[in-house]
């Protein structure tokens, strides 16, 4: 494909493809290391959507980024909290007077004694009985942003080993670390539920006698039945005699995000004036300020909540942490400000996890390959406490809704069943865009699968299913809607970068002297942008956000925003969205960002929303703007506003080029006694963005693997990935965010898992064990994309945050599967360490049926 | 116990009371301020703790103030020279290996002292270098790019200094 | 963070300081030079220490490489393969700056190299002398850790963790080196097999230090190291070390040795009884394979299955062989090191 300009918003750049990739050692002549091979003229200074580097980096670059950790406030003390050893034990005694009397220790406090604060609005009240989360209110327990509550710190059992028990507060860390050790706590143990299908046996031990003593009914352990679709016609499509049916079983294990920088908090409770701040790792601060309000008995008004500099997200800085709770008590008790960072141990061990679906698809087609119908049943582990992150009206988030993927399968239903183990609450997290990760990689696995079956290359069986353009916007079998694509084309991207079929050549080659290479493909469809505010809410606060933009009178604007960057680039985005609008450089526009107190109401930046929901804002805002600007330039000009015409950051008399007013004049005019009568002084706009729907970003991907089929070892040789999130406002942040989804995707399908021995003591308590890549895992992406517009999206853009996340370990584990089809293997289940890499080689040669290698 | 050290940060000489249990990553961050170094683990896997010891990269949660006693110690604080940026900073900010920051400051480190070293280095050789440092956002690829830019960057100065050019 | 208990510190300014130091301060007093074995144990708490003896600053008595002729054997009067090294050869300054000797291209002298306990990992990467006499040591380096872990950990100090998964253990133990430990008493020089007694233990008693590490070295030889891991720097699943002596195309001698596979890191006679006197082929290489999985005893763990670990272990002592006799051999298209970072991939 030929270059493209700079590309704007609009339908017409539908369609066009924008070819940008690198190959490891095979850069074309005359470019020098470094130097990007592709198709864009690199703009520095774009005013509007383009590649230009970030505004925001000047202060990573020289150390003078300011993250949680790096807060320091006179008097600060400094908090660190007791956790469990024990998976499921009952809490018989707990002695703190050898911690209260370390001379750096000011303050020990237990649940029983969070169970008698009601809030932070009142003093303490005096009880002798620790109240349940059912008595009322009381700091011990809090509500999860599920339907439940998650023990603050432990009063009657522990649930699960590395939950919270009591916390101590100290002058400095290494104290705080110390005086841990001087509390003493018995336990009596209980046996713990850690394999989720033993969680509904009748003789299961009971994790949640709470809610049993609440009346809730049922098996003990189980937490809620979801399910979607049409069972009796998915039954009937698999009664026929005429179709190929193929069921696999598939687990998707337990991940952690794993953010670069932990999760923690400072609270400051100012006891003259009531008010309380709160700086806090959080990727949502008013959703945030709003659920401590609810639990202190604060009202919003005297709760500050700031977001610092976030060292990474990926969904694991969304939840609620007892941790923040406790720094808050503290700091109300102690009326200092206090600080909580926890470490690595306790970021894997007790904070969101992503994923543990345990599936079972199935999927029935024509003999000639027509996908028909698919079915999935799930076992979801929840942990000792449901406390996923996900729309309220969506328990098992958006599985239901897109695992039919990118085709066209006429009949689908799915049946989730979530229960309770003695493991760490959580489940939605690590880029997930709300359980997308496990539907697309049902799937894309059964896909392949069926593509195995009926003997038919991959890509041929996923083009006599993929969606047509034509059939867009499509309503899936289980009434979603995807809103654009032209999948053929994505497809015909991928495959040219690749060179699928030498590579397919290049196989046979290897095959035949006895090499193991792979090639894996996915072919994804994300929904994101939650989301209209009638379906979707959180906690009851819906899911439309704010922006606020104002243009000063020189000419410069600030921009506002609910969402919250850990990353992401906003300073940067967000200008280049109101520079396309206003033509105002994005060097003039500021963006503000992470404070309750400067910024409008949002649900914050997760689910791949922020240019979905907060750029949509961004951009009518400016719009908004545009149009009074219009109305002061007619009459500055002294005109009709309808005889002038807009060029990028002036408005001209039609016809009259010469007659232009720059933007920063009209600002300037905006402020003055000239202004007419019937306009407001100022430049200003605020919008709330309620989407009309979800956007759906799409790709597809390709994986090429070699394993060593002596030490069974797999080595990612290239990564092509072609994405379409309609339209991109910086390509260049755009592939940064590409390139760490199919990084998180090699993490998860080669390396990755939080395992629990038998009795729930988690083996992936640090970085030797829950492993990450390194530089040497994942070779020089090659990314590419399409540009499909969103049609409801003011600026048609889709949003990209998790797409490459969503669909790269199908890929890989396609690839891997595919290379040892000599061996007659169907499936492995993540992580392909080398050690299962090679059982399954061995299992599936030992097999009498396995074919000739 | 405390003890009194002397230690050479960026060029200055700084002397304090300290614990000898205390990290040198803590002494950096919380004694004197420097929050540019950051720690991200318990294991000394993640290398967001990296800074120079006598010229070589190391990971200071895993160094004791009191070893670095009489010793220099640089940290990314000290890689601009008067304002201005280094050239891996301005490398960084060029191919866009910056994404939420929290990696930046070893990587920056770890990247000049290898360019000081091979100043033309491979691919995968820039691969090796950082393997001991972790980033969760920005796969490697963009930092990867960033380095050979620097080196290229590099050699251009010194071939326009040596021709006597501008 | 994780941070250590509060200790006592003290800074050794000799060999003998370090040494009356342990034996003044007993048996809870540690010696710490790299710190990367002992530090992160005493972050996590798993080790107690009340106080730290910091011998870094014996860095210039202990970090050095020195190929010298062994006082211990005779001087051979030429080896088979007609070639010798020259005595009284010049020294030269490797590039680690210690004293060398010069050997020329390909010659494995007949001697030692002597290794200061306190070389630190990079060193040894680095080393000339090493590259040309003992491959092993920067096969093995390259994926030791990762590069800044290797600025500051020595060789001592992962000798004496003696973690059961340790790779410098398994190189020692294949090159059949002898560790000098001194105490109070003066020095003494032990075998590997006795100086790595199990997981965590060594012959290095608590008032003793070692202070060097002893490799012989015979004509002929050559060596090489192979590790498989889940990921760059972790741990190995198994590793496996090779050292074998040819003479007129015929093993004279071999040794194996491998990490992760038991308690112990096991020198593997039976390897050697088997090689002797044969000549290399795939099927020999295939039955030392055996008899290394045969002897090794595996756990399962989070790294991988005994059984996966077992034929790891015959897998990885057919490729040390087969790439150590192509050294010794002089057959330098196949003893190239699969682990050097390329960009291209290997066909």
């Amino acid at each position: 494909m030929t270059a493209t300009e700079r590309l704007h918003a609009g339908p017409e750049h539908a369609g066009q493809t924008i070819g940008a990739h690198h190959r490891n050692g095979h850069r074309p002549e005359g470019h020098g290391p470094g130097d990007r091979v592709h198709d864009e003229p690199a703009d520095p200074r774009p005013i509007g959507h383009g590649r230009m580097p970030r505004k925001e980096d000047a202060r990573f670059l020289r150390g003078r980024g300011r993250f949680l950790d790096d807060i320091a406030l006179p008097g600060l003390l400094h908090l660190a909290i007791l956790r469990s050893p024990l998976a499921h034990a009952r809490i018989v005694r707990i002695d703190t007077t050898a911690a209260q009397a370390h001379p750096k220790v000011k303050l020990v406090v237990t649940g029983e004694m969070l169970a008698n604060l009601p809030g932070l609005a009142a003093p303490p009240r005096a009880s002798d009985k620790p109240t349940t989360p059912h008595d009322g209110r009381n700091l011990a327990w809090m509500p999860t942003l599920a339907d439940d509550v998650q023990a603050v710190l432990a009063t009657d059992k522990v649930r699960y080993q590395g939950q919270e028990v009591a916390f101590v507060v100290a002058t400095d860390r290494y104290a705080a670390r110390d005086a841990l050790e001087l509390i003493d706590v018995e336990y009596e143990p209980l046996p713990p539920v850690v394999d989720p299908r033993a969680a509904l046996d009748p003789d299961a031990p009971v994790i949640r006698d709470d809610l049993v003593a609440a009346g809730k009914p049922g098996p003990p352990n189980h937490c809620f039945d979801w399910e979607a679709g049409d069972k009796a016609a998915v039954d009937a499509v698999f009664a026929r005699n005429d179709v190929v049916t193929v069921r696999q079983e598939m687990v998707y294990p337990r991940v952690h995000p794993t953010p670069l920088e932990t999760c923690g908090a400072v609270a400051d409770f100012d006891p003259i004036e009531q008010t309380l701040t709160v700086w806090c790792t959080t990727q949502a601060p008013h959703a945030h300020r709003t659920l401590y309000a609810a639990l202190t008995g604060l009202p919003e008004h005297r709760i500050r909540v700031i977001s610092p500099d976030i060292g990474g997200g990926f969904g694991n800085k969304v939840p609620i942490y007892p941790g923040y709770i406790c720094a808050m008590v503290a700091s109300w008790m102690l009326g200092r400000p206090v600080k909580w960072i926890e470490d690595r141990y306790e970021n894997l061990v007790s904070t969101a996890f992503a994923r543990d679906y345990h599936m079972t698809g199935e999927i029935a087609a024509t003999r000639d390959g027509r996908i028909l119908a698919v079915r999935a049943t799930v076992l979801a582990d929840h942990g000792a406490f449901n406390a996923v992150a996900v729309p309220s009206r969506y328990p098992a988030g958006f599985f239901g809704g897109v695992f039919t993927g990118s085709y066209d399968i006429g009949a689908a239903y799915c049946h989730v069943t979530a229960v309770y183990t003695n493991k760490a609450p959580g489940g939605v997290a690590y880029a997930c865009s709300f359980r997308i990760t496990e539907a697309v990689y049902l799937i894309e696995r059964l896909v392949d699968c069926l593509a195995a079956e009926l003997n038919l290359d991959p890509v041929e069986l996923r083009r006599r299913n993929l969606l047509r353009a034509e059939q867009f916007p499509y309503r899936t079998a289980t009434g979603w809607t995807y809103d654009s694509g032209d999948y053929a084309a994505t497809l015909q991207e991928a495959l040219r970068l690749a060179d699928y079929d030498a590579l397919r050549r290049e196989q046979a080659q290897r095959r035949a002297r006895g090499e193991l290479m792979g090639i894996g493909v996915s072919f994804f469809t994300e929904a994101v942008g939650a989301g209209p505010r009638r379906h979707m809410d959180i906690k009851g606060l819906g899911m439309a956000d704010a922006a606020s933009l104002v243009v000063h009178p020189h000419g410069g604007a600030e921009l506002r925003v609910s969402c919250q960057t850990q990353g992401q680039g906003h300073e940067t985005t967000f200008a280049q969205i109101v520079a396309e609008e206003l033509g105002i450089s994005p060097e003039d526009i500021r963006v503000v960002h992470g404070d309750t107190e400067r910024t409008p109401y949002g649900l914050g930046t997760y689910g791949s929303r922020s240019t979905a929901v907060s750029g949509a804002a961004a951009a009518l805002a400016a719009r908004r703007i545009r149009e009074t600007a219009r109305q002061i330039a007619a009459a500055m000009l002294e005109v009709s506003p309808d005889d002038l015409r807009w060029t990028k950051g002036a408005f001209h008399v039609a016809g009259d080029e010469s007659s232009a007013v720059t933007i920063g004049e009209i600002a300037r005019f905006a402020y003055g006694p000239d202004l007419p009568a019937h306009l407001e002084s100022g430049l200003r706009a605020e919008l709330a963005y309620d989407p009309p729907a979800l956007t759906n970003p799409y790709g597809c991907y390709i994986c090429v693997v070699d394993i060593d089929p002596g030490t069974a070892v797999v080595r990612v040789r290239r990564f092509i990935a072609v994405d379409d999130c309609g339209t991109r406002i910086n390509p260049m942040i755009v592939e940064g965010q590409v390139h760490r989804g199919l990084t998180d995707g090699i993490g998860m399908a080669l390396m990755q898992m939080i395992a629990f021995d038998e009795l729930g003591n988690c083996l992936a308590g640090s970085l030797m064990d829950y492993l990450l890549p390194s530089a040497l895992e994942v070779p020089d992406f090659e990314t590419a994309a399409t540009v499909t517009p969103s049609p409801h999206h003011p600026l048609g853009a889709k949003g990209i945050g998790e797409s490459a996340t969503v669909g790269s370990p199908p890929a890989i584990v396609n690839a891997v599967v595919d290379a040892l089809r000599p061996f007659g293997v169907r499936h492995i289940d993540m992580p392909l360490t080398p050690s299962r890499v090679w059982a399954a080689m061995t299992e599936a040669a030992a097999r009498p049926a396995a074919p000739p290698a | 116990m405390s003890m009194w050290v002397t230690v050479t940060i960026n060029g200055e000489r700084v002397r304090r009371d300290v614990e000898p249990r205390l990290l040198l990553v803590h002494f950096l961050r919380d004694e004197l301020g420097l929050t540019g170094t950051h720690w991200g683990c318990d294991t000394s896997n993640c290398g967001a703790c990296a800074v120079w010891l006598d010229g070589e990269p190391v990971k200071s949660c895993t160094v004791l103030t009191v070893m670095a006693d009489g010793h220099e110690v640089r940290t990314v604080e000290g890689l601009e020279a008067g304002g201005e940026l280094d050239v891996v900073q301005r490398a960084f900010l060029a191919c866009h290996g910056v994404q939420c920051g929290f990696c930046t400051p070893g990587m920056l480190m770890t990247a000049r002292a290898l360019l000081d070293r091979n100043p033309d280095p491979s691919e995968a050789e820039i691969r090796e270098a950082i393997s001991g440092q972790v980033c969760r956002c920005t796969g490697y690829a963009s930092i990867v790019r960033a380095i050979r830019w620097a080196a290229a960057e590099e050699r251009r100065n010194r071939t326009a200094t040596s021709e006597g050019g501008q | 963070m994780q941070v250590p208990a509060p200790f006592e510190y003290e800074r050794a300014t000799s060999v003998d300081h370090a040494i009356e130091l342990l034996g003044r301060l007993g048996a809870s007093a540690r010696l710490i030079a790299g710190g990367h074995s002992l530090l992160p144990m005493m972050k996590l708490r798993l080790v107690t220490v009340d106080y730290l003896i910091d011998i870094n600053d014996l860095r210039r008595e202990l970090a050095y490489i020195r190929v010298e002729p062994d006082p211990a054997r005779p001087r051979s009067a030429g080896s088979r393969t007609g070639r010798r090294r020259t005595a009284g050869a010049r020294t030269a300054r490797s590039d680690s700056g210690d004293e060398a000797e010069s050997t020329e291209d390909g010659v494995i002298p007949d001697g030692v190299i002597r290794i200061g306990a306190l070389t630190r990992h990079r060193e040894l990467l680095e080393s000339e002398i090493l590259r040309r006499t003992c491959p092993i040591f920067s096969e093995a380096e390259r994926v030791i850790a990762d590069p800044l872990v290797r600025n500051r950990g020595t060789i001592g100090g992962a000798l004496c963790q003696a973690d059961p998964s340790e790779d410098l253990t398994a190189v020692c133990t294949t090159l059949d080196a002898s560790c000098v430990i001194r105490g109070p008493g003066g020095e003494r020089v032990v075998s590997m097999a006795e100086f790595y007694r199990g997981p965590y233990e060594t012959a290095v008693g608590p008032d003793e230090m070692l202070i060097e590490i002893r490799i012989p070295l015979r004509p002929g030889g050559s060596s090489a190291y192979e590790k498989v891991g889940r990921r760059a720097g972790d741990w190995a699943i198994v590793s496996c070390g090779a050292a074998v002596w040819l003479a007129d195309g015929v093993i004279t001698d071999a040794r194996v040795g491998l990490a992760a596979v038991g308690p112990n890191t096991t020198g593997i006679p039976a390897v050697a009884q088997a090689l002797r006197g044969q000549a290399p082929s795939e099927e020999l290489f295939a039955q030392a394979g055996a008899i290394a999985a045969q002897y090794c005893s595996p756990v399962t763990d989070q790294r991988g299955h005994a059984e996966y670990k077992r034929h790891l272990a015959a897998e990885l002592t057919r490729r040390t062989l087969r790439r150590a006799v192509a050294r010794a051999s002089g057959d330098d298209l196949l003893a190239d090191d699969p682990q050097a970072p390329s960009g291209a991939s290997r066909d």
